[in-house]
């Protein structure tokens, strides 16, 4: 049996291989699946030799921008001045994605494996995971796993005997989904507002608590252990030049078979959303899919046969981001689907640029004044116009991120705009 | 008291059905300690301030006015930065809320999966209107932003637990399931 559900696509790499197993959690029997192998060759190895691997495996960030690891690894100072500082991300809001709580509850070992080496990577002397606060059943879960750690001597003083000492701490946001922006979440862990900063400086140079840093996605650093392990060339076997490896995808919407699948990047859209989650429930036909969480743009049933990489879907028009396609069938309402996105992005604006502020708002309510049956067909002109104002004029994409799914409703489902105002100009 | 090792200390479950309430969070041998640790794990002391918030409401249920002050005196910082900070967050109760805090996704995926009609289940076997406390002190809904847990939808968050694949009609059982005695879902 898997978890949830089994399909011959799934390859099962340590990563998704233990999911549904309780047992995995605990640090005995996490050791015979071949716990912390990777931590053991790392404290023997030179910080650039894991950069190195790590770099050529192609491995790209999960969190939804798909920036090469092992290449933000090496904007690290090489020499240090000071603390170095790795975060998890743990924050995991957006609007389709539940991949990182798959993992944080378990094979929270494996995080904290993924962990350890990234900060010895990076030279890191502290690694924090930030988790978001509503995340309460698998912090503890990952709790009990860190604390298990530190007895067994995997964290703290003199790490497997090899001189080397890394502290790990876990902390909590408390509902914001902009603490998941980097720069945001570092703002939140030093104690502040989980409010954006304006780049450069960039983490690596001054990060959290002014201190060289790097942010990594919990699923990024999840696949560093079987890398180091099995070599770059191994993880190379899946996927494609510039998309290597698997990818732990979270569908939800309209489906047969909802949630987590490990799959290799490439495979088509079409068979993830047909094949692997059998399509929309009740014989209904599918009318969009938000391929990659909910800030990326829409596609429609006819466009799903692109293949499932970075590059195959920005070809597309849309955005791999966290590989979490949210599937809407053919009775859905776009116009107000599109509302509830941008009222998630309305409320989630941390309201330090106007634009955002302002803009995600404006649009959340036109969107509601044209579902209710009170819009214009000048609103659609309104809305475009937003469009223009809300792209790249702010300190972070939060605002950016409406742009994608409005825009592309509105270019491809218009008639469901027009069919709600009636004509009234 | 609960033992609670550094390394975790700021990441407990602060949003909990029994509450041990108390005037002065740092003058018992409990409060001493969490904010010892916490502050053992940051460079800076203001590291601590979310941690601490979490504490506080975690002891009595709410973060109260006075707890922010004690959290500014014990971190240096000032009452209104302190202020400022808690109420950047949606997790942190500015008020007293029910022992059961609600709160139910309608987020795009549990929104195509009736979660606007699991809340309003919410709200008549409560009998409370949004965020409101119910007569008997126990229960507070809100409505919830995407709560990481899309595949599950309807998704539903009470406390420190998860409710996933909740349907308007089986609202009554999640409720059932939240007195003490009642297994775990
Ligand atoms: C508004 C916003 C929200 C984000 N939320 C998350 C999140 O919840 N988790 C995450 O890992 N990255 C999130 N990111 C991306 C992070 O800024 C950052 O790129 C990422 O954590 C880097 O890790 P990676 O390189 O391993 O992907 C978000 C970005 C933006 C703009
Ligand atoms: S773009 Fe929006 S969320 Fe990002 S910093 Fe500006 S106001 Fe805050
Ligand atoms: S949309 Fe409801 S949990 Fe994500």
């Amino acid at each position: 049996m898997g978890f949830p559900h089994d399909h011959d696509l799934e390859i099962g790499t340590i990563l998704s291989r233990h999911f549904g197993d309780p047992k995995a959690r605990e640090l005995d029997t996490w050791l015979t699946y071949g716990g912390y192998e990777g931590l053991k060759q790392a404290v023997e190895m030179d910080p650039g030799e894991i950069t190195t691997i790590v770099k050529d495996s192609g491995l790209r960030g999960r969190g939804g921008a798909g920036f090469p690891t092992g290449l933000k690894w090496s904007f690290m100072p090489q020499e240090k001045s000071g603390p170095h500082y790795l975060c998890c991300n743990a924050d995991e809001s957006e609007p389709g994605a539940f991949k990182d709580r798959e993992i944080l509850r378990w094979v929270p070992h494996l995080l904290i494996e993924g962990c350890l080496i990234a900060a010895r990577a990076i030279r890191a002397e502290h690694a924090y995971i930030y988790v978001r606060g509503e995340y309460f059943p698998f912090t503890s879960i990952l709790n009990d796993a860190v604390v298990e750690a530190y007895e067994a001597g995997y964290i703290g003083r003199d790490i497997l005997g090899s001189g080397w000492d890394c502290d790990l701490t876990v902390h909590i946001g408390a509902g914001a989904y902009i603490a998941g922006e980097e720069t945001g979440l570092m703002s939140s862990l030093t104690g502040g507002r989980a409010e954006p900063k304006i780049k450069p400086p960039f983490p690596a140079q001054s990060g959290v608590f002014g201190k060289p840093t790097t942010v990594n996605n919990v699923e990024t650093l999840a696949a560093v252990p079987m890398i180091l392990i099995n070599g770059a060339d191994w993880y190379r076997q899946w996927g494609t030049e510039k998309s290597p490896g698997t990818k732990l995808w979270c569908c939800s919407g309209h489906l047969v078979r909802p949630g987590n699948y490990e799959l290799e990047l490439g495979v088509p859209l079409k068979d993830v959303i047909y094949d692997v989650c059998g399509g929309a429930p009740d014989g209904k036909k599918i009318k969009a899919v938000i391929p990659g969480g909910s800030s990326t743009a829409m596609l429609t049933a006819d466009e799903l046969d692109v293949p499932s990489t970075y590059e195959g879907l920005q070809e597309a028009g849309s955005s791999l981001g966290t590989a979490s396609p949210i599937v809407l069938n053919e009775d859905t309402n776009i116009v107000r689907a599109m509302r509830r996105i941008a009222d998630f992005y309305a409320h989630e604006s941390c309201g330090q640029c106007v634009q955002c502020r302002e803009g995600t708002s404006w649009v959340a309510k036109i969107l509601k004044r044209i579902e209710d049956g009170d819009g214009r067909l000048s609103d659609l002109d309104t809305l475009y116009d937003l469009c223009e104002q809300l792209t790249g004029r702010t300190i972070c994409v939060l605002a950016d991120s409406v742009v994608f799914p409005l825009r592309s409703s509105l270019d491809k489902f218009r008639d469901e705009y027009e069919a709600l105002i009636g004509g009234r100009a | 008291m609960k033992k609670v090792h550094p390394a975790v200390v700021g990441a407990q479950p602060f949003q909990l059905a029994e509450h041990r309430p108390v005037e002065r969070l740092f003058e018992d041998a409990e409060g001493r300690d969490r904010l010892e640790k916490s502050l053992s794990r940051y460079p800076e002391k203001k590291g601590a301030l979310l941690p601490m918030l979490a504490y506080a409401q975690e002891r009595n249920g709410w973060l109260s006015p006075e707890a922010m002050e004690e959290i500014a005196e014990a971190l240096d910082l000032t009452p209104a930065y302190v202020r400022s900070v808690a109420t950047f967050y949606t997790m942190y109760a500015k008020r007293p809320v029910g022992r059961y805090w609600i709160q139910v996704c309608t987020c795009i995926s549990c929104h195509v999966n009736r979660g606007e009609e699991v809340f309003e289940s919410f709200l008549e076997h409560t009998g409370t209107r949004a965020g409101e406390v119910s007569e008997d002190g126990r229960y507070t809904v809100i409505e919830a932003e995407c709560l990481g847990a899309c595949g599950f939808a309807t998704v539903v968050q009470v406390n420190d637990r998860y409710f996933e694949n909740v349907t308007p009609e089986t609202v009554p059982e999640v409720l059932a399931q939240l007195e003490p005695g009642e297994p775990e879902a």
